[in-house]
């Protein structure tokens, strides 16, 4: 019955001559994130997108719309012409999907198209009275709390009815907000914070660290799987794999196994700054939430977060567990998430990590560690993939591959 | 080393190029259906019946006993579901071990939760079954028995004949079924000597390909399908014949077959040779299994299948710092991602955590060279110490 999508995106907190900008990447996103299941037409008009015919796949759309950073809400809606018959026709349809079982509704009009000639009330009075005498079921009309609304825009050219309000995510369209760099592990929490990343329009590269052999090919394909899932949102994204073997190698040599963890995550932490300064990502993003494993207490971040001058957002910091989890079902990386292949930050756990380090014994305990030069081999032996939702599109070494801007 | 080394041929095999051929001739020319009238069809029909005579053959059984199926997973669902479903008026008791492939265990714990009581065998320190446990399992009301050949991780022979024989003698109704995926075409199999009346092989364990199997199941049991169709494999197995896999299963078979003995006989030197050497080189390595050379010349313990734990290091590390060198192994247990989910019979046979964590099999094939063992031993010591460093567990 639907034949377009109306896609709503508010005031993307928009500024006069900004406007426009957002208004092109959120199409093009849009257009990305649905290229799997084909070419659509988008058009803007009056601060509204409008997807044309989508008959068939409007369940399908409309779900992943609603995870697009930028829209606000959608609704599938119905295109009649100009005629008051085929109207009360349409609304008739459209009540009777919204609301199967009977119950309250009401009637709301806008009327951009001043030459049409009936005006909004009464058009509301004529298209209630059709919906009462023909609806089959128990139908009321109420029009300070219905259990549904119909609405009838009337156009210069044709009359759109709806009733279904989705949300969307709101926020800002992905590629609005300059670059980050998320540490992808391939656990549940680190996706998830990259997506809020997006959520708020900023463009994601994601860093996986791979350490084989003490990881698997298998770990590697798996943070794959949840870069092309979260590059349904921005179409494209980076994925460095990090070359972590040698660094693991030495940390396990010539470090105090208590501080293994800490110590992993300040080179970390310092591997990717390097990173994100060579490709211009301003911040970078992790998965932390207070507390929930040893690196991540408040002393755990402060002696890791003190090798790192570039601010470290952590979307997540205030979470628990259960609710970064559904954010994770939402987005659709849970499933891939749960897979069971170990990360570097697994591997590695020792009997008794320390929980409140402090930062002279972490930096006591570097004493023995060639942190540059572990630092620089590491990244000449580093990884670039560009990420599709389809999958793998290319790969750099990035010794060769300088930049290659997206 | 250039080349691969590959040491995982319990999980899967190399095609023989032979096999490879036949198969794609078949899909070639011979693609016609064997159910079909015409002369392409009978062609065809001639053909599954001589691979169907080639297996027979060397088990010395009848060719209309064997039932050709998708793999070993499926012949042993077949041969237990197939008699269970078929006799269980005779009673409701089933008799397992602990040690078997998951195909034959879920099949079980399932047939548990639609009301069968199944007794579940234990097995010793090196994974034998007691013959006096199993005479004392066996009751008038267990209508089937199945045991496994070569245990699949670690080796271990059980004697098929001596338990074929306790079987009969105490309740010559109870049906044995024997899951024979390990050792088929690699050591001698007579189900009518053994007293077995269905028995599991598969075609890719043995240069054939994946996807392809059969059980053999004595003329005079009944087997209630588990697929139901157009009535081939006569009525017991419906579906249109996998026919570049049978004839492929018939052609493995027929090539695995030819220099057994001798082949048998250098694997047994060499498995000896090489847990020799390995114990001078990592002395507190633990061979999983019957491990003296008295078990492998005395045919207790595979001469192809070689389980080793390393105590303090974790299996899958050590797997994947193998694979760096071309050589390829695989785990006592999958890894998961805060622990590790070990494999059900290194835990029967009584393995500790550490043993556990830290397993890997070596499994060979009748191509497997010594310049191949020779170059693991060059790099397995180094890596050993190397990870033990690391991990210091």
């Amino acid at each position: 019955m639907y034949t377009d999508i109306l896609i709503r995106y508010g005031e993307i907190g928009l500024k006069g001559k900004n406007r426009k900008t957002f208004e092109k990447i959120l199409v093009r996103n849009i257009k990305e994130c649905l290229r799997d299941l084909g070419q659509f037409n988008v058009e803007r008009t009056y601060g509204r997108i409008y997807l044309r015919q989508v008959d068939g796949l409007i369940d399908q759309i409309v779900e992943r719309l609603a995870r697009v950073p930028g829209i606000v809400s959608l609704s599938p809606v119905v295109k009649t012409g100009l005629d008051m018959e085929e109207i009360k026709e349409m609304a008739l349809r459209v009540l009777e999907d919204a609301l199967p079982d009977g119950g309250t509704f009401k009637v709301e009009t806008k009327r951009a198209n001043k030459n049409f000639p009936l005006i909004s009330p009464e058009i509301n009075r004529q298209v209630s009275a059709h919906l009462l005498i023909n609806f089959s079921k128990e139908l009321k009309v109420d029009v300070h709390n219905p259990d549904t609304v119909v609405f009838v825009e009337v156009r210069s050219e044709h009359v759109y009815l709806y009733s279904k309000v989705i949300d969307g995510p709101g926020g800002l369209p992905v590629g609005s907000s300059g670059r980050g760099l998320l540490l992808l592990s391939g656990g549940i929490d680190s996706p998830v914070a990259g997506w809020l990343g997006m959520k708020r329009g900023v463009i994601i590269d994601a860093l996986h660290f791979y350490s084989f052999p003490f990881t698997s090919e298998r770990s590697k394909e798996k943070v794959i799987e949840l870069a092309k899932v979260l590059a349904r949102y921005s179409g494209k994204m980076r994925l460095f794999i990090g070359y972590f073997t040698n660094i693991q190698k030495a940390i396990g040599l010539k470090c105090p196994e208590r501080l293994h963890i800490t110590i992993m995550r300040r080179m970390m932490f310092r591997m990717a700054t390097e990173i994100a300064h060579r490709y211009n990502a301003k911040v970078l993003f992790t998965g932390e939430s207070i507390g929930q494993v040893a690196s991540q207490t408040l002393e755990s971040m402060e002696v890791i977060n003190a090798v790192t001058n570039i601010p470290v957002l952590r979307p997540l910091i205030t979470m628990d567990k259960t609710e970064i989890m559904d954010l994770a079902r939402k987005i659709g990386t849970y499933e891939i998430s749960i897979q069971p292949y170990e990360d570097c930050c697994t591997v590695f756990v020792p009997d008794a990590p320390a929980t409140r380090p402090r930062l002279k014994d972490a930096e006591a305990a570097e004493k023995d560690l060639m942190i540059d030069q572990l630092i620089k081999e590491a990244i000449e032996r580093s990884t670039v993939l560009i990420i599709t939702p389809d999958g793998v599109e290319a790969e750099y070494s990035l010794a060769e591959e300088q930049g290659v801007m997206l | 080393m250039e080349e691969v080394v590959y040491l995982d041929n319990s999980a899967t095999t190399r095609v023989a190029p032979e096999v490879i051929d036949a198969m794609v001739k078949m899909m070639e020319k011979d693609y016609g259906n064997p159910s079909s009238l015409h002369r392409m069809g009978i062609t065809v029909e001639k053909k599954i019946n001589k691979a169907r005579e080639q297996i027979a053959k060397i088990l010395g059984v009848k060719p209309k006993e064997i039932i050709f199926t998708s793999g070993g997973t499926e012949a042993n669902n077949l041969a237990i579901r197939g008699v269970v479903y078929q006799y269980n008026k005779r009673g409701r008791h089933l008799i397992t071990t602990r040690i078997e492939h998951p195909s034959v265990l879920n099949t079980f714990q399932r047939l548990e939760e639609e009301g069968f009581e199944v007794t579940y065998l234990p097995v010793d320190r090196e994974g034998f079954i007691s013959i006096e446990e199993l005479k004392s399992a066996i009751t008038p009301e267990t209508i089937l028995v199945s045991i496994m050949h070569v245990n699949n991780e670690i080796g271990t022979i059980q004697p098929i004949q001596k338990m074929g024989e306790v079987i009969k003698e105490i309740n010559p109704r109870t049906i044995f079924h024997v899951d024979a995926v390990q050792s088929f075409g690699k050591l001698s199999l007579n189900p009518i000597q053994m007293k077995v009346d269905l028995l599991t092989i598969s075609g890719h364990k043995i240069h054939g390909p994946k996807g392809i199997g059969a059980l053999y199941c004595n003329e005079k049991i009944n087997l209630k399908p588990l697929v139901e169709g157009g009535g081939q494999e006569w009525n017991i197995r419906s579906g249109t014949e996998n026919v570049p896999g049978i004839i492929g299963l018939g052609l493995a078979s027929q090539l695995i077959v030819k220099e057994r003995e001798a082949n048998v006989e250098r694997l047994k030197d060499l498995k000896g040779w090489f847990l020799k050497e390995l114990k001078k080189l990592i002395p507190d390595v633990k061979i999983n299994g019957p491990e003296s050379v008295e078990d492998i010349k005395e045919g207790k313990s595979a001469p192809y299948i070689i389980n080793l734990s390393f105590p303090g290091l974790k299996g899958e590390v050590l797997l994947h710092a193998l694979e760096d060198f071309n050589i390829y192994v695989s785990t006592g247990s999958a890894c998961h991602s805060r622990k590790s989910a070990p494999s059900h019979v290194l835990q029967a046979i009584g393995l500790n955590q550490r043993e556990l964590e830290s397993a890997i099999r070596i499994s060979l094939s009748f191509h497997t060279q010594k310049e191949e063992l020779e170059y693991l031993l060059e790099h397995l010591p180094d890596l050993v110490v190397e990870l033990r460093n690391l991990m210091q567990r």
